[in-house]
């Protein structure tokens, strides 16, 4: 499955278009991690912790974006964009989408 | 009544300067790393939108990503804290948000030459809190800076010319 956050997939033609597909989801902080980060907030600096949980998240919202283009019959999802939102404190919804083509 | 004083006032103090050299020691660190990087990448093509030179053509394709969580230090906070009385530039923030965005463009320059690529195009960079703490001081602020862009390999096409 090829992903691109551009128009059409570079070096190659769009065949056929399957429309939207979307995939999310929304992830709670671990306790521990968090205690970490607090530390981390009295000296600054990069939240390794949350870095790794966020990436994690963002791989399952895509994983779950291919299943979906998968299942139409696509084999490139392009356009992809990326939401964050925080829903509740300490919870935080990734959400990715983009269109759903078909290319040589 | 001396001890609650030394309680009230030192702990904060200690923590501040504590933060204020390890905090300065980090950033001094981390600029010259991210100048040293950025120089050892700076043939790579990197750009904003879709872009296909002229003489050349893709032969691959796929996304890339690059990310970082980054908090605010104490002494930081302490300064954006009086800065906010009087209004005007938090410098303090600034600094720290450039970082956090040159590191995850970085990481994300990195990603694509790991996968063999030779540009990234069509760049996008977003930044949200992950953390929310707004008004009060309890919980962890944090704020995620996002890069994300399209990983191409570019070949040189043979002219007849």
């Amino acid at each position: 499955m090829i992903l691109s956050n551009t128009e059409n997939v570079p070096g190659k033609t769009i065949l056929e278009f399957y429309g939207v597909v979307t995939g999310s989801t929304v992830r709670a902080k671990h306790i521990g991690r968090d205690i970490m980060a607090g530390f981390k907030n009295i000296i600054g600096g990069e939240l390794t912790g949350y870095t790794e949980l966020l990436n994690e998240a963002r791989q399952e919202a895509l994983q779950r974006m291919v299943a979906q283009a998968h299942s139409m019959g696509a084999n490139a999802v392009v356009n992809v964009r990326f939401t964050t939102s925080s829903v509740a404190q300490g919870a935080a919804e990734l959400f990715a989408y983009g269109t759903a083509v078909k290319v040589q | 009544m001396a001890y609650e004083v030394l309680l009230q006032f030192l702990l904060p103090l200690m923590l501040l300067v504590g933060a204020y050299f390890t905090g300065t020691a980090i950033e001094k660190k981390h600029y010259r790393a991210l100048r040293a990087r950025e120089h050892a990448s700076r043939r790579f093509l990197t750009v904003t939108f879709a872009y296909e030179p002229p003489d050349q053509e893709a032969v691959d394709a796929m996304m890339v990503t690059g990310s970082v969580v980054i908090s605010v230090d104490y002494f930081k906070r302490f300064l954006a804290g009086l800065r906010m009385l009087f209004g005007g530039r938090i410098t303090a923030y600034e600094s720290l948000l450039d970082r956090a965005r040159r590191e995850a463009i970085m990481r994300m320059k990195d990603e694509a030459h790991r996968k063999g690529f030779n540009a990234v195009i069509n760049i996008r960079i977003e930044t949200s809190r992950i953390a929310s703490s707004h008004g009060n001081n309890k919980g962890t602020a944090a704020v995620e800076i996002l890069a994300f862009g399209t990983g191409v390999t570019f070949k040189r096409v043979a002219t007849a010319a």
